[in-house]
């Protein structure tokens, strides 16, 4: 696939990310509202909208499109998740220079959890948007690397990865973010991070589908947009 | 609560217009941020701070000559975000690198790790900073891991910005603020909640009869509630709390700060200061220098806390090196 078509990909996928958080605003309000302060919703709503007016105004490679979305992001949802979703795409931007295949979305996904997880400090277990993304960064490296998938079929199985770990997330108590303030009692609600991480992916997987459409080729695609993030301590740590 | 302030949204933006006004200081265009007017200062290593607003005079109250280069102001209680802090990190750098004072909060320490990548990614510029973290009171918190930090910050301020000031390299200015770190420790406690902008109202209960000790500068709890006591019992028990997890030995010598939370009078602080230079004195410990006043707040919140820092040689020649900041001056 072309730069063009990569680079409109990425858009597309900035899009339909964006139009999903609108729709979940609500009910990511109502989980952070459990554990949390109450603006994961509304905070990641306001992010990605931001980020798709920028990625619109923007020409460049899929690198670049996706470190201006990082960069909205940074400077939109502030608190923890700013540096949590936006950092960590900035950085794994950079993983994309010689733009989408199978190999350079390995990196990006790698990179990104890296980075989430030097910033956020939080590993699984922590009730954290690590639950989400550890098992999904890692199922699709291997898909890849080991069992020989298909981009798409990687990211299948990652979504399905992030989905168990958003369902981990429920009876486990908090040892991270603000919700561990909360110690036992953070214990019954699924942490909000992790759940807006699982509809980044979720969103990523449908585009990319939609782009490969079914022609294998490198399907590299399948990743674009990587922005598998994640994030959320459910703490927005004051100041 | 009665509030002099126009619209909430616009507190910050608003006060940083106002001391601007007041000072010599510019607004970093487009952004929350204050630089002093001829930042950056070429040959010198910038010192930045930023944090959330409601602390005042901290953060750019100590912008100026011998203290700070610039300092971020997040909206009430909040970090500023890392693309604000980042644009202050490139304004303050003359040459020499830029070093970063950030207080231990979750918010905090993140933006500014993700603002000195974006630096370094886009401007080459050299960074290092200090992780704050010098509250004794609470180890892990509503907004932190590990301690938070507090007044002892300014202690920092001011020995990082002699460094800085007397020529010191970007490692020289980062031994002195991680020693000044090491060896500095703070309790605060509350009479009353702090009343936000935003909410208007007080963000935590406390009785008339009541008091919190070990609180923080955000209204987020502190480690016990108790009935109101003297203001010598509740210096006994704050000065006591810093003493234990300083653990000098005596004939240390110390600095002091009796910080006001904002809205308790200077009589009652130096109420306050007059116990906690007996209970030095008892201790054995030499105190060789003491400032009371308010420093780094918690909006309108009745309280206080005690900051001691032990010194040494190179501590006491480093607060003692001038300084010229709307906040706090250091004659020649």
């Amino acid at each position: 696939m072309d730069q063009e078509t990569q680079s409109d990909a990425v858009q597309t996928a900035v899009e339909a990310i964006a139009d999903r958080l609108s729709v979940e605003k609500q009910y990511l309000t109502e989980l952070d509202s459990a554990i949390g302060d109450a603006d994961h919703g509304a905070n990641m709503d306001r992010g990605f909208r931001t980020a798709l007016e920028r990625v619109e105004e923007t020409d460049g490679d899929p690198a670049e499109l996706v470190k201006t979305a990082g960069v909205a992001l940074v400077s939109e949802v502030g608190g923890a998740s700013g540096p949590l979703y936006g950092g960590s795409l900035m950085k794994a931007s950079q993983e994309l220079e010689d733009g989408i295949t199978a190999e350079t979305t390995v990196a990006f996904a790698e990179r990104y959890l890296e980075t989430v997880e030097e910033r956020g400090k939080a590993s699984v277990g922590d009730k954290t948007m690590v639950d989400a993304l550890t098992p999904a960064v890692h199922t699709y490296k291997k898909s890849i690397e080991v069992d020989d998938c298909e981009p798409i079929e990687a990211l299948g199985r990652a979504v399905d990865a992030a989905r168990r770990g958003v369902e981990f997330t429920t009876p486990i108590h908090a040892k991270k973010g603000r919700a561990s303030y909360l110690g036992w009692r953070s214990v019954g609600h699924q942490d909000p991070g992790a759940t807006s991480t699982l509809y980044l992916l979720e969103e990523l997987l449908d585009v990319a589908t939609e782009y490969v459409d079914g022609e294998v080729v490198i399907d590299a695609e399948a990743d674009e947009v990587p922005e598998p993030d994640a994030e959320d301590v459910p703490a927005d740590g004051g100041e | 609560m009665k509030k002099l302030i126009n619209e909430p949204a616009d507190v910050v933006d608003e006060m940083l217009e106002g001391m601007v006004a007041a000072h010599d200081l510019r607004r970093v265009d487009g952004t929350e941020t204050v630089v002093r007017s001829d930042a950056p200062v070429e040959g010198k290593v910038g010192l930045v701070t930023g944090g959330g607003s409601g602390h005042e005079p901290t953060h750019a109250g100590y912008i100026g000559d011998g203290m700070l280069d610039g300092a971020a102001a997040g909206e009430v209680f909040t970090s500023p975000t890392a693309d604000q802090l980042s644009e202050l990190i490139q304004a303050c750098d003359g040459g020499e690198g830029v070093f970063c004072v950030v207080k231990n909060y979750e918010g905090d320490v993140m933006n500014f790790e993700t603002a000195i990548e974006m630096a370094e990614m886009e401007a080459d510029t050299e960074v290092e900073h200090v992780v704050v973290n010098d509250d004794v009171a609470v180890e892990d918190s509503l907004y932190t891991s590990g301690r938070r930090g507090v007044c002892g910050t300014v202690f920092v301020h001011k020995v990082a910005g002699a460094m800085a000031q007397r020529g010191g390299d970007l490692a020289e200015v980062k031994r002195v603020a991680e020693k000044a770190n090491e060896n500095v420790g703070t309790m605060g406690m509350a009479l009353t909640s702090c009343v936000t902008p935003e909410k208007g109202e007080p963000t935590f209960d406390l009785g008339e009869d009541e008091i919190e000790l070990g609180i923080g500068i955000h209204g987020e709890p502190g480690t016990e509630r108790t009935d109101l006591m003297s203001a010598d019992e509740i210096t006994d028990h704050l000065t006591e709390a810093v003493l234990e997890d300083l653990d000098l030995g005596a004939g240390a010598e110390v600095a002091t700060i009796v910080n006001g939370m904002g809205g308790t009078p200077l009589m009652e602080l130096y109420v306050v200061n007059r116990r906690l230079q007996a209970v030095l004195d008892d201790h054995g410990l030499e105190t060789w220098d003491a400032w009371v006043g308010d420093y780094m707040t918690s909006l309108d919140m009745m309280g206080c806390s005690i900051t001691v820092l032990e010194l040494d040689d190179e501590l006491k020649e480093l607060l003692a090196a001038p300084a010229e900041t709307p906040a706090l001056t250091v004659p020649e």
